[in-house]
């Protein structure tokens, strides 16, 4: 039996980046990863450190995310210096684009409401009419309408990201475990013992942030986390000279020339497959939004799983029934890296959740539902 | 550095690496041209404008690219010669033109 401060079990982004700030508040513990049979959001997600369209009529979802903005530039920082892994962040604002009269109403709407929501916080926005866009993204095709910018997004390479937290957990003293699943789990308050194939390992804490695996681990700990598959596919170009200043939501150009073209939500369970239909309006919607973007070869294409919370917003917890035990599920595992490394993991090493937090707790989906 | 195989067919086909003139076997490919031309490098990568040349020969590695008649980025090892064919470097990234 192996004894560590905490466990964590998960080695995507979400559990990366709590066990990189568990390590650096000073404790000593052991990350859980599964090896190649998972689903693994975090090798496939499009790297975006996206804040304006999260949190509409959940003001709080909108304050961690904005929080966890402000940390980003800290957390790549921090990581550049630690683990000489440059994340590529880049935080110059980003646009959302519009076709369409209709869809430029509805966003218009939408941030209107997310200022109205923030009250005293405040939200910055504006509204970017055709013209205004033009001057600032040259071939903006016809049907594009206008946009809207907010100053807190950004983007960066989620691979160096993912890479860097595993770095710089294990130089802070924390226990890389691969190729790991939980066999079995026993739970007592502040005693967590996971048994896997022939370890055991024991720990007063434990953070499930295991995405879609949460579903079944967070009953064993006194907790519910009822995730499901949401599939998102993405196209990739050749790499092309610099066009784009800032992100652009559903597509953004790397630091290494690639432009990365989203974004999809489907609902058809596990599958991870690739459709064409899907790629083709995703490839659609981007030559209708720059025509330019049609001369370039798509040199990659791939799907991948979100992990998706009922009403699409973020579950934290801890348990009652176990103290010590803390739950983390959300689809933005690189926009909230700042706020799991610099803001949830210092709660859980503190051992209990901030206030704050309550509203993310899996019990909104305990309301009964009206007759 | 390289020669055509004794066996080889007749090279009856004209076309052009970097502007220079020279004549390949039928259903040879648009990489087969460059190393026949003797350069010891057809692009420079994005990344860090290292010099690359074709090495896989079988659409794989992607260090034998190249802008072939004004297209860029073509793995020259997948594409067969034509007449008049123009073969040129890539160098780093292609440029986009948003006109």
């Amino acid at each position: 039996m192996q004894h560590f401060d905490a466990i964590v079990i998960g080695g995507g982004l979400v559990g990366s980046a709590i066990a990189y700030g568990l390590a650096r508040e000073g404790l000593k513990p052991a990350l859980i990863d599964e090896g190649d049979v998972a689903f693994r959001a975090s090798r496939g997600n499009f790297g975006l450190v996206w804040v304006q369209s999260k949190g509409l009529g959940a003001p709080h979802y909108q304050r961690w995310t904005r929080l966890s903005a402000e940390e980003w530039p800290k957390l790549a920082a921090e990581l550049g210096e630690r683990t000489g892994v440059a994340v590529g962040l880049e935080q110059p604002g980003g646009v959302q684009l519009c076709l369409g009269d209709e869809e430029l109403a509805a966003r218009r709407e939408m941030m209107e409401q997310m200022r109205a929501e923030a009250g005293n916080f405040g939200f910055d926005y504006r509204m970017l009419d055709r013209a205004e866009l033009a001057g600032m993204l040259p071939g903006l095709g016809p049907a594009v309408t206008g946009g809207s910018w907010t100053p807190y997004d950004g983007h960066v390479n989620s691979l160096y990201l993912l890479h860097a937290l595993h770095k710089g957990f294990v130089e802070r003293g924390g226990t890389y475990l691969p190729n790991r699943t939980v066999d079995y789990a026993a739970a007592q308050p502040n005693d967590f013992r996971l048994g896997s194939g022939a370890d055991e390992i024991a720990a007063p804490k434990i953070v499930l942030a295991a995405g879609l695996g949460n579903a079944a681990l967070a009953p064993l700990f006194g907790l519910s986390a009822p995730v499901r598959p949401q599939r998102g596919q993405i196209l990739v170009t050749e790499r092309a000279g610099r066009v784009w200043p800032i992100p652009l939501g559903s597509l953004r150009q790397t630091l290494e020339g690639s432009i990365m073209i989203g974004s999809s939500e489907e609902e058809v369970g596990f599958d991870t497959g690739q459709k064409p239909d899907v790629m083709q309006a995703i490839a659609r919607r981007a030559v209708e939004t720059f025509p330019y973007i049609a001369e370039l070869q798509i040199v990659r294409a791939w799907a991948a799983l979100r992990v998706m919370p009922p009403d699409g917003k973020p579950i934290y917890d801890e348990s009652e029934k176990f103290p010590g035990a803390f739950t983390a599920n959300c689809h933005s595992g690189v926009t909230l890296a700042g706020a799991h490394a610099n803001a949830f993991a210092p709660m859980v090493a503190a051992g209990a959740l901030d206030p704050m937090m309550a509203p993310f707790s899996a019990k909104r989906f305990d309301v009964p539902q009206a007759a | 550095m390289f020669r055509k195989r004794p066996e080889s067919t007749v090279a009856t086909v004209g076309v052009t690496v970097e502007g220079r003139d020279i004549r390949v076997p039928e259903g040879a490919s648009a990489a087969a041209a460059v190393l026949l031309a003797g350069f010891a490098s057809i692009r420079e990568t994005p990344a860090t404008g290292a010099p690359r040349a074709p090495f896989c020969l079988m659409g794989v590695c992607f260090d034998c690219l190249a802008e072939i008649d004004g297209i860029a980025n073509r793995q020259s090892c997948m594409v067969t010669v034509a007449p008049g064919m123009a073969i040129r470097r890539q160098l780093g990234k292609r440029a986009v033109d948003p006109k």
